[in-house]
């Protein structure tokens, strides 16, 4: 539409041919700064499936010579008393658990927020969105303190637990911005015919909701699946690591071994990634959905 | 039409539009929806009065504390932030680290995911997949982005140097130098943020912008750099503070990469204040400075956001508020 306008304007229309360079070197940029964002990816699978020896190799070699996938079966039973395995069952269970009772607690505060009115409901949900700023570090001391009072350090209560409490100011807030957008007209039409609350929400609202209960749960997913503070300060045997903190245990063993097993890293590294990277390409659409939403009105 | 009997007369009597009157004193339906909403928020409400505001209070107490969790807390009055503030060495090193961080990292990571975002927003074909290359690093746990990255930049045999040396540069040893080790952290952190959130906003941020607008421009016989300048950036204002609050909150807390990657070296190079407060509190246990330092954290973050909500009013555009 733009060449329409311009043939109007009283300026020169761009020659063809200087339209044709521009879009070219557009599509060269975009090219080569994709492959700049893929090019770790493609080095550390690459070095993944490397022989030991081939590390050491200068300068490195692009391929593999050999391709080791046993690279991935060691890692994975590392032999000591801890494996990777572990690492990934104990992230499941962690990750598993903490997302069921943040994405369900998430969707009645925000439930309440978005459709409820009672005194103080602007002021607490002001509350709410300000501790979106909220550093960790000012809570994690007292956390700690309270969580060893309980005799749950070094278990994943930590982890699992405070998600059962409004799974946290960015999953209300999603999810109460998409419930807004619902027209009030059907809750108020079914409380007209008798329709209790709850069951408004059980059967107006949230077979609307899928598509963003799932972008709840992606997000809820990768932070989960990705945090590393509070497994790091809570958890303490090596056994209830989760995968992160797991990956983390490995490469400082990596130094004391003093043996050059960068390969196997890349290779628990790649593992550790693959799940998040396997649940963005399934749900890829409701991420940007979620995130346009939050920023816009945010 | 009643769905159930018990129902109906609550139905019938219940005055749909009553909470619209701004009546003062509240019916019985009204108190019913009142303590309904308390009751389906209580999950968040006691969460925040246990997991945020309790702990926040508690750590407010502790940092006037001697306290090593084995023991009870001592009151020490204000010995804490006096250290902080007068003796504390690694103190002003950390902030002063973490303050050339967010220098460098911040308006990086903004122009870089502005960039970024202008250029995806073109219509190329292969769009999908040009996206996902730049958002994939964001997915990305920051312990395997560290060890990734780690790989890479091995001064000896890491594949950067090898592909500097082809071309006659002796690279630097990156992580292991005192010159380049924060360099190299925030060329990571570019890496794991330019194609991330921060990015995403601004892509929706440029298409919410009217097609008219631009074509308008065209018919005033704008340029490019015009119609950025006098469209784009004023129209896009309100995605890039709401990045800006965040970048500069978030670059504040930088923490795991350097922990893995560096552990705050070499000689304190990248040794950020989160890293400071972590081997306070969870390494020498000093839980009453910890706290300290936790609130001089916590007061500047609150400080720097409310200073940046206080300018917004000087180069944020809210459309419609004109």
């Amino acid at each position: 539409m733009t060449t329409v306008t311009r043939s109007l304007s009283t300026n020169q229309p761009a020659p063809a041919a200087r339209k044709w360079v521009g879009r070219a070197g557009m599509y060269l940029l975009t090219i080569a700064l994709s492959a700049m964002f893929l090019f770790p990816f493609f080095w550390t699978v690459s070095t993944s499936l490397k022989k030991a020896v081939e590390l050491i190799a200068y300068p490195p070699t692009l391929l593999p010579q050999q391709l080791m996938w046993e690279n991935y079966t060691r890692i994975w039973n590392v032999g000591m008393s801890i494996s990777f395995a572990q690492f990934f069952l104990n992230s499941t269970i962690v990750t598993g658990l903490a997302l069921i009772g943040q994405v369900l607690t998430a969707f009645l505060v925000a439930y309440g927020f978005a459709r409820f009115r009672f005194p103080g409901r602007n002021f607490l949900f002001a509350l709410l969105l300000s501790t979106m700023i909220l550093p960790p570090h000012v809570t994690i001391i007292p956390l700690f303190v309270l969580f060893r009072q309980f005799h749950w350090i070094d278990t994943f209560l930590p982890l699992i637990v405070p998600s059962f409490f409004g799974g946290g100011a960015f999953t209300i807030f999603l999810i109460r911005q998409f419930i807004m957008t619902l027209p009030r007209e059907l809750d108020e039409a079914a409380l007209i015919d008798g329709a209790s609350r709850i069951s408004i929400l059980w059967h107006i609202i949230l077979p609307n909701a899928g598509p963003v209960l799932a972008t709840a749960a992606i997000f809820g997913f990768i932070g989960h699946w990705n945090q590393f503070l509070e497994p790091l300060i809570f958890l303490n045997s090596a056994r209830k690591y989760t995968v992160p903190l797991g990956l983390w245990f490995l490469r400082q063993q990596e130094g004391v071994a003093g043996l050059p097993e960068d390969n196997l890293l890349m290779a628990a590294s790649v593992l550790a990634t693959l799940p998040i990277v396997i649940v963005f390409f399934i749900a890829q659409k409701y991420f940007v959905q979620g995130i346009a939403m939050s920023g816009l009105k945010g | 039409m009643a769905t159930s009997a018990s129902h109906a007369p609550v139905a019938a009597d219940r005055p749909i539009w009553s909470f619209w009157s701004g009546r003062p004193s509240m019916s019985r339906m009204q108190r019913l929806e009142a303590f309904q909403g308390y009751l389906l928020i209580s999950p968040w409400l006691i969460g925040f009065f246990v997991f945020i505001l309790g702990p926040m209070l508690a750590s407010f107490y502790y940092s006037f504390t001697l306290y090593n969790v084995q023991t009870v807390p001592r009151f020490v009055g204000l010995y804490h932030y006096i250290y902080a503030f007068t003796s504390d060495n690694l103190f002003w090193v950390s902030v002063k680290r973490t303050l050339m961080w967010s220098a460098m990292t911040v308006p990086l990571g903004i122009v870089g995911a502005l960039f970024a975002a202008i250029l995806l927003n073109n219509k190329l074909k292969g769009m999908a997949f040009y996206r996902t290359s730049f958002f994939l690093p964001h997915l990305t746990p920051v312990v395997a982005a560290s060890i990734l990255w780690m790989w890479i930049l091995q001064p000896d045999i890491g594949i950067l140097n090898s592909l500097l040396d082809g071309v006659g540069i002796r690279g630097p040893k990156w992580l292991q130098s005192i010159q380049w080790a924060m360099p190299a952290l925030a060329m990571i952190s570019l890496w794991t943020g330019i194609g991330g959130n921060k990015m995403l906003i601004f892509l929706a941020g440029l298409q919410a912008i009217p097609d008219t607008l631009y074509e308008a421009a065209d018919i005033d016989g704008a340029s490019r750099w015009q119609k950025f300048v006098n469209i784009t950036l004023p129209m896009i204002s309100p995605a890039m503070f709401f990045n800006l609050i965040l970048g500069v909150i978030a670059s504040f807390q930088v923490f795991g990469m350097a922990f893995v990657t560096t552990k705050g070296g070499p000689a304190y190079a990248t040794y950020f204040y989160a890293l400071h407060l972590y081997q306070q509190a969870f390494v020498s246990f000093d839980m009453g400075y910890g706290s300290a330092l936790a609130w001089i954290f916590f007061v500047a973050v609150l400080a720097l956001t409310l200073l940046q909500l206080w300018l917004q009013k000087r180069w944020v555009y809210y459309e419609g508020a004109v």
